[in-house]
Parts: structure tokens; C-alpha cells; sequence
């Protein structure tokens, strides 16, 4: 099995700080991989770096053997990496079908003339994305909720559209920012069965942030631990959860 | 018709096509501007150039009044859209501040005592037709993936680019064809007036057509068409307060902006197929309440029942 993401060098400044620094670690191609640490360690920072929403300040970004280091996120995204935020960011006031559909635009080629005077070329496609957006709310169980209104979505379907919007780009890689912040073991444990069964069928890898020790050990199979935005930690989850800086970092150990 | 009313609806038609292109920018794509008479300005000049000193066909100075404005407003473009909201409304006070002083101060077109003798081509139907092209054009991008795509803009831009939408591009391509729209508005408006001044295309008008866009409500073509007719017949109505008038006229918007916060049309959009859907729901209503007696107070155009948003 290939890697998929390779990270070398990663660093961010800001100001004096390095909120990431020097961080290696790669992604394996078809696999679920987890990014682990305590409040502040960097890694939604190293989300926003690999998705292009912050400049790397040193270091490297390679997805698929290509360096993205340097493109602008809509790029980034084109190529195939999308993601979800730690604090959900829908487009509140459309329905959870215009949600999938706007970004099924990427499936669709046609111009703006084809647009405005409404070709059958515009017919056509828009024909095919808004089936696109259909069969992927079926698939995430969303079609009963098509035309609610994002905003008014429960908190749990909320991160489920949102995580239905990053599929509709057909990625490569989705990032998923604590996908389950504020769930209860309940519905932690669907989103857990659900993030499995979005990698079989959509044929993808997934690199997840999260605090939940039991989602984590249970779902990934590689685990990256970071702590004060150096890398702490690298490997399978048994050796992690026996790691002793690991377990430092999380409870607090000796003096640093 | 008599010439006074048909005067202001010509006006009132006008004003629309400036008011559909800020719909776009400031409805769909959520970039407020406050500039956008200064586009106006340069349609109105460039179309009068083409007619008076060049001797060129109408249609030939208001595609010419169209596309010089969407070249200006590229230009301000790739130099403010980089700019975070606010900032970018400051900057388009100073383009459209900018554009009437250069004019003032631009004799070979009348500067700031006006340039007169322009020929009068404008006409009630010629207004009509562009007005219907430009609200049908409108339509037909806000329901694309463009049009979606700028709305994403609005919504959440940040989302918008992970979602792989180029933001940059799409809110240029709605600056560009906003200000399109107000060049041909400008083009209009001279050939109407016969005689255009600097002063014509003070920020005062910037405001009024964004004042318009609010009212009519943001995210809505068929409130900008209602806010623009109301709001620029309203001062006439209000001729017989004289000089209280425009006191009146803001009075005016601002309670309707406090009883009616998403402006008249808030989101909803009034087509054939959403009038159905209202009269349908009102139909349930009705049979519900049947065993009691039948309240039709409300008007049945106002979309009343359908406060959430959309397209």
C-alpha cells in the first residue's frame, strides 16, 4: 500500500510561535488514519495547512506524489483532499440538497453562456449533478431531510451534510475535524460504523482529528500523536496506547 | 399614459437593471457595494460618447456602456476583491467618490456643469425589453452552478473554497456582471435625460440602489423588481408632503426594514411555481379551519407563509 499524503518538514509560525513544527507523517492510501492530541497541539493547524487555508511557513505537502504545498484551497480541492470543520461551516440558509448540489459544481462543465441562455448543454449536466446530489443523500440517509434547511438540521446531521458536501467532490482524501464533538457514545459509535463505510464504498482515505480515545483506537489504523505542534508519536494504535510520552501528554507527567 | 407617469415608470425601469446587478453582487454573491453610480457614471458617458460624438447606433452604445463598465469594474476587481467585506465596501465608496470628481473635473465632456444634447433614444419600450432580458438572464445564473457557486460565497466562503469554488473568481464574476448591468442602467438613464452630470452619480445614488436591493430583499429577483418600482415611485406619491418628502421616504424604509427584516421578499422568490405552492398551503389552511369561519386577511401575493430562505 502506497502513501497517499506525505507530510516533511511541516511548520507554522505565527508571530514567534510555531503552532506546527517540523512534523512528518504520512497517510496511507485506502487507509483510515487518526491525528491525535491535547487542546492546542497543532492539529487543526495541520489541517488548514494541507488543505491550503494557511501558507506553510517550511516544509511540504505531497498528495498523490504531487506537491500542493503552495496552491490556493479551491485547488487543493479539485485535486481531490476536502474536509469538515471542528465548528460545522454549512451554507446555513439553503436547503441540505442545494448543500450537496453546490458543491457537486466540479461535476459539471458547462460554461456561463450555457447558463444564462439555458443550452442543452446546461440541461444535461445540471440533470446529472442533481442526480449526483440525490444519490448521495440516499446513500448518507439524508433524503427524507433534502429540503430542510441546513441551519435547522439537528447538530449530528449537520456534521452528516457536511460530510456528505466533501463527498459530493468525489476526494481522494477527507480530513474530518472532530467529527464527533458533541455526540453522545451513541451516536459516536454510528459516525464510527458510518466513517468505515464511506471508505469501502467511496474508495477513499481519511485522515480524522479526534478526542475520543475510543473512536480513534477502534477506527484508525494508523495514529499520528502531536503535542505542542511537535510530533509526539507515529504508529499502529497498540503501540500508541502503550507509548509513555503519549500517556504523559494526555495526563500529565513528569516536568518537561 | 400620461407623459408624468409614464416618465416615472421609465425611471423606475432604469433604476431595475442598475438594482438587478447589485442584486447579484451584493443578494447572491453577499459583497456589499457602495459604489456602484460611479459604473453607472462611465455607462452613461461611454454610451454618450458613442451616440453624440461618434454617431453609433443605440444598441451598439449600450452593449459599448456594458462593457466598459465590466472592463472598469475588472480592473477595481483584481485590485479590491481580495479585500475582506468591509474593506471592500470602503473601497468601492472611493471608486464610485472617484469616478464623479474625475468627471467634474473632465472638460471634454461638460465636467462638473454637465454634458448636454444627448439624443433621446430611450424609450418606455426599449426599457421594458431590457428590462425583461436582464431579469430572465439573472434568473437563468442564479439557478446554475455559477449562481450557486457565488451564493456559497455568501453563505460561507471559507467552506465555499474547500469545496473546491475558485471565491476569487466567482465574486469577480459578479462585480463584472453586477457592474454591467449598472453601465447599461447609466446608458439608459442618459438617453433618457438627454443631459448627464457628475453629479447624477453621487454616492447618494450608490446608496439608493443598494437601499433598493435591501428593501426588495437580499437573494430575491422578484424583490428587486418590487423594491425598485416601489421605491422610485414612492417619492413621486409623496410630492403632495413636499418638502417633508424624502423624511417620509425614510420613514418609509425603515419601518418596513423593522416590521420586515429580510426586506420584502426575503429570500423568496415569486414564480408561477411558488405562487402555486402558496395558494396550495392556503388551501390546506382553509380546510382546516373549515369547520370555523373563514379569515382571508392577509393578501395572498405577500409569500406571507414562506419566511425561510433559499435561492
Amino acid at each position: 500500500m502506497s502513501d497517499i499524503l506525505q507530510v516533511r518538514g511541516l511548520t507554522k509560525r505565527f508571530g514567534g510561535l510555531a503552532a506546527v513544527n517540523d512534523v512528518d507523517f504520512d497517510v496511507r492510501e485506502g487507509g483510515i488514519s487518526g491525528l491525535i492530541g491535547p487542546n492546542g497541539a497543532g492539529k487543526t493547524t495541520i489541517f488548514n495547512l494541507i488543505t491550503g487555508v494557511y501558507k506553510v511557513s517550511s516544509g511540504t505537502v505531497s498528495f498523490g506524489g504531487r506537491d500542493i504545498t503552495d496552491l490556493e484551497p479551491h485547488r487543493i480541492a479539485g485535486l481531490g483532499v476536502t474536509r469538515t470543520f471542528q465548528n460545522i461551516r454549512l451554507f446555513k440558509n439553503l436547503t441540505v440538497f442545494e448543500n450537496v448540489l453546490t458543491a457537486c459544481h466540479a461535476s459539471a462543465s458547462y460554461g456561463l453562456a450555457d447558463s444564462l441562455l439555458r443550452l442543452p448543454r446546461f440541461r444535461r449536466e445540471e440533470k446529472a449533478i442533481m442526480d449526483k446530489a440525490d444519490g448521495l443523500l440516499e446513500i448518507l440517509g439524508l433524503s427524507d431531510r433534502k429540503d430542510a434547511i441546513a441551519n435547522g438540521l439537528p447538530y449530528g446531521l449537520q456534521r452528516r451534510l457536511e460530510i456528505t458536501r466533501a463527498l459530493a467532490l468525489d476526494p481522494k482524501l477527507l480530513l474530518l475535524d472532530e467529527p464527533a464533538a458533541g455526540m453522545n457514545p451513541d451516536e459516536t459509535e454510528q459516525l464510527m460504523r458510518l466513517i468505515g463505510e464511506i471508505r469501502d464504498r467511496f474508495k477513499l482515505s481519511v485522515l480524522v482529528i479526534e478526542h475520543h480515545m475510543d473512536l480513534v483506537m477502534g477506527l484508525c489504523e494508523r495514529i499520528v500523536v502531536l503535542n505542542f505542534g511537535q510530533k509526539l508519536a507515529d504508529g499502529v494504535p497498540d503501540a500508541i496506547r502503550g507509548d509513555q510520552r503519549v500517556v504523559e501528554a494526555y495526563l500529565g507527567g513528569g516536568d518537561k | 399614459m400620461s407623459s408624468y407617469i409614464e416618465g416615472i415608470l421609465m425611471l423606475s425601469g432604469i433604476n431595475l437593471i442598475a438594482v438587478l446587478g447589485l442584486s447579484l453582487l451584493t443578494g447572491f454573491a453577499g459583497l456589499f457595494s457602495f459604489g456602484h453610480a460611479g459604473f453607472m457614471a462611465i455607462g452613461a458617458y461611454s454610451a454618450a460618447v458613442c451616440t453624440k460624438l461618434l454617431g453609433l447606433p443605440f444598441v451598439a452604445a449600450i452593449a459599448a456602456a456594458a462593457l466598459v463598465a465590466a472592463g472598469v469594474s475588472w480592473l477595481i476587481g483584481r485590485a479590491t476583491l481580495k479585500l475582506k467585506g468591509d474593506y471592500f465596501c470602503i473601497a468601492t465608496l472611493g471608486f464610485g467618490e472617484a469616478i464623479r470628481l474625475i468627471l467634474d473635473n473632465f472638460q471634454g465632456l461638460g465636467g462638473a456643469r454637465g454634458w448636454p444634447g444627448i439624443p433621446p433614444r430611450t424609450t418606455l419600450l426599449n426599457i421594458l425589453i431590457l428590462d425583461v432580458i436582464g431579469v430572465v438572464l439573472l434568473a437563468n445564473l442564479v439557478r446554475s452552478r455559477h449562481g450557486r457557486n457565488m451564493i456559497a460565497v455568501r453563505e460561507e466562503e471559507l467552506a465555499a473554497k474547500v469545496a473546491g469554488i475558485d471565491t476569487f473568481r466567482y465574486k469577480m464574476l459578479a462585480l463584472v456582471i453586477s457592474a454591467a448591468y449598472a453601465g447599461v442602467a447609466g446608458a439608459l438613464l442618459g438617453h433618457y435625460m438627454t443631459f448627464i452630470q457628475p453629479k447624477m452619480f453621487s454616492m447618494v445614488k450608490s446608496t439608493e440602489l443598494t437601499i433598493i436591493v435591501i428593501f426588495g430583499g437580499l437573494g430575491s429577483i422578484s424583490g428587486s423588481v418590487l423594491g425598485a418600482v416601489v421605491l422610485t415611485f414612492l417619492p413621486e406619491l409623496l410630492r403632495a408632503v413636499d418638502k417633508w418628502r424624502l423624511v417620509v421616504y425614510g420613514l418609509a424604509v425603515i419601518g418596513i426594514m423593522i416590521g420586515r427584516p429580510r426586506g420584502l421578499m426575503g429570500g423568496f422568490e415569486l414564480t408561477p411555481k411558488s405562487i402555486r405552492a402558496h395558494f396550495a398551503r392556503r388551501r390546506e389552511e382553509r380546510a382546516i379551519k373549515a369547520g370555523r369561519a373563514a379569515e382571508d386577511g392577509d393578501e395572498a401575493l405577500s409569500g406571507e407563509a414562506d419566511g425561510k430562505g433559499g435561492l
